[in-house]
């Protein structure tokens, strides 16, 4: 997979693990990235306080190197970048009088067909998960991470999209994919004071003590960000918070890049780990012991639990062979009772239903052979057998041959409505 | 009657300017029925002399000088909690971003402010790169306070965190033209 590059300004300064982890992480995973030739700075805060249309024109301008690079998408590693250059493309699609000017500006056509990708995004859903944890040979098991998002990764929802802006996961899912913990936090999307922190401090820094302050709160041992100005305020800014409000908070800082490239093998300072300002390898050698006495830990408990299991499988089916070694003696002794049970119980209205159906037969073949005879003896005189004659069908025959067996009192009654029957439908006619 | 506020229509002027803010945000005030949602979740609301709501309801009432001259704006860190929060849609932070825009106009800026963003604006425009370590001694400097962030400068140098120079593009002359084709538009030169 190639994906087109947008370092940003920090790349080179302030956030240089950023960059270092990045182009590890892609040779970890093994995907291509192409630095955007001569890109430009998206003129970040400064370019949207000042000026709608050099706010655009200015992340427009790599938008169009990327096209004329065949670049479709572009990973912006940076929150910041990412987010002004997704509201360029939101705008240059949907605002056709600005792409104008945009165009203008430029003097050039856009085609708005190139797409700007966070590294959150890029990671869970263009690469996934299972690949990431494939190549984890040094997993973060027990690491407890505060996985903080921050604001523009996630808002405005319009432009970003690929997570939710409350409580938004894919961090999350990067940092089990990696084998740590990553803890449940309400800052996770609190805004970390942003440029604030440097240009009105009063401010800034509450913003950033209510971040680092929750996460601590929250049982977190470290923070992952995906943002190098959100990086700069709780690693850099850390001591001063904890001077300003006489707290200890002690919490290192990563970048999730650097952590994955870690996870997967890489020597901390080849993605930068001694430049952080608060001191981040001890934790990580912490959570090595702590991590491997887990694995192993967790490695006897699924042992002894595999054992109990056998144990108690092999108990389980020892009692089902003996239980239905007891059930089978019993079922043989039950059959027996019963198959005798069934021969004097069953046998006796079986023949005698046998020996009813026996004599019915013979009543109806005779009805059949000789109905004179048989409806003589069922009506008072010869006028009315012959009326009884003439109407006799199978559903007649039947009937009076079943009741004769049964009651032959029945039987003549119901000869005697046949042929009653019989004559007032005849008289009927007649009249 | 020194604390009340005239609910007279705007006049024609701030509707005007009323509109103008609404369209370059792409968002309507009207929608906004005061619920508060965006102050309750605003992160800055706290130093902020007009919180959200209130801001958009002086753009309500026509009290654009008003909110205009709120600390407010200046204190807004364009994090859009409040627009992903709104129940009615109003995208406040685009507002907030719209009248940061006006105000500079007007010259109604929180000063340090005015002269970051300038100084970062004109970085872009002649190296093409923001040069961040340049940009904060300028903007130490041009502000009258030189020690700031002291702390931070030298453990930067010495972690590499720091270009010492500013790292200047090919299409230089490419930046320069696009400031000057916006500010032919109306904008920052």
């Amino acid at each position: 997979m190639k994906f087109g590059y947008y370092p940003g300004c920090a790349a080179d300064g302030s956030g240089i693990e950023y960059h270092m982890s990045m182009e590890r992480t892609a040779a970890i995973l093994g995907f291509e990235m192409q630095e955007l030739e001569d890109w430009n700075c998206c003129g970040a805060t400064s370019g949207h306080n000042t000026d709608k249309l050099l706010s655009v024109a200015l992340p427009a301008r790599n938008l169009a190197i990327a096209e004329r690079s065949g670049l479709n998408m572009v990973v912006a590693p940076c929150a910041a970048c990412y987010s002004r250059h997704r509201y360029a493309e939101h705008t240059i699609q949907h605002d056709p009088e600005m792409r104008s000017k945009v165009e203008q500006v430029l003097e050039l056509d856009l085609s708005g067909s190139t797409e700007t990708l966070s590294i959150l995004d890029v990671l869970v859903n263009k690469i996934g998960t299972e690949a990431i944890a494939a190549k984890v040979t040094n997993p973060l098991t027990t690491m407890k991470a505060a996985c903080y998002y921050g604001c523009l990764l996630v808002r405005p929802v319009e432009h970003t999209g690929f997570d939710d802006p409350e409580d938004p996961q894919t961090m999350d899912k990067i940092m089990k994919a990696l084998g740590a913990d990553p803890i449940d936090w309400s800052h996770k999307t609190e805004c970390c004071g942003a440029a604030l922190v440097t240009s009105r401090p009063d401010v800034g820094m509450r913003m950033l003590y209510r971040v680092l302050k929750d996460a601590k709160e929250s049982g977190a041992e470290c923070i992952v960000t995906a943002c190098p100005l959100c990086m700069l305020n709780l690693d850099m800014r850390q001591a001063a918070v904890e001077k300003q409000f006489g707290e200890k908070l002690a919490l290192p800082v990563y970048y999730v890049t650097e952590l994955l490239a870690l996870a997967c093998g890489d020597q901390p300072q080849q993605v930068g780990l001694e430049k952080h300002f608060v001191e981040a390898g001890t934790y990580l050698q912490t959570i090595e012991v702590r991590g491997a006495e887990a694995r192993a830990a967790a490695e006897r408990a699924a042992q002894e639990a595999a054992e109990k299991a056998r144990a108690k499988a092999e108990a389980a089916a020892a009692a089902r062979a003996a239980a239905a070694k007891a059930a089978a003696k019993k079922a043989e002794a039950a059959d027996g009772q019963a198959g005798e049970a069934k021969k004097a119980g069953e046998g006796k209205p079986a023949a005698a239903a046998d020996a009813d159906q026996k004599k019915i037969d013979a009543f109806v073949t005779a009805f059949t052979k000789n109905p004179e005879k048989l409806a003589a003896k069922l009506v008072a005189n010869e006028a009315q057998a012959g009326v009884l004659v003439s109407i006799l069908d199978e559903k007649k025959r039947n009937k009076l041959a079943s009741l004769m067996v049964k009651d032959m009192e029945l039987a003549k009654k119901a000869a005697a409505a046949f042929v009653q029957q019989e004559l007032k439908k005849q008289g009927e006619c007649q009249d | 009657m020194e604390n009340s506020v005239l609910l007279s229509p705007a006049d024609n002027n701030q509707k005007v300017l009323i509109r103008k803010l609404e369209q370059e945000a792409g968002t309507s005030i009207n929608l906004c029925y005061q619920c508060g949602k965006c102050t309750a979740g605003c992160p800055a609301a706290f130093a902020m002399d007009h919180p959200p709501r209130q801001v958009i309801r002086m753009l309500q009432l026509g009290l654009t000088e008003m909110a205009l001259n709120s600390n407010s704006i200046w204190i807004c860190a364009s994090c859009e909690t409040c627009s992903s929060r709104c129940p009615r849609g109003v995208d406040i932070a685009s507002l907030m971003d719209t009248m940061r825009r006006e105000a500079l106009k007007r010259g109604l800026t929180d000063k340090k402010v005015a002269a970051f963003n300038k100084a970062f604006l004109a970085n872009v425009k002649n190296f093409g790169r923001a040069f961040e370590a340049g940009l904060l001694l300028q903007y130490n400097l041009t502000t009258g306070q030189p020690f700031k962030d002291m702390e931070l400068g030298l453990p930067m140098v010495q972690r590499g965190k720091a270009s010492p120079l500013p790292h200047k593009i090919k299409g230089r002359q490419e930046m320069k033209k696009i400031f000057e084709r916006v500010a032919r538009f109306g904008g920052e030169e």
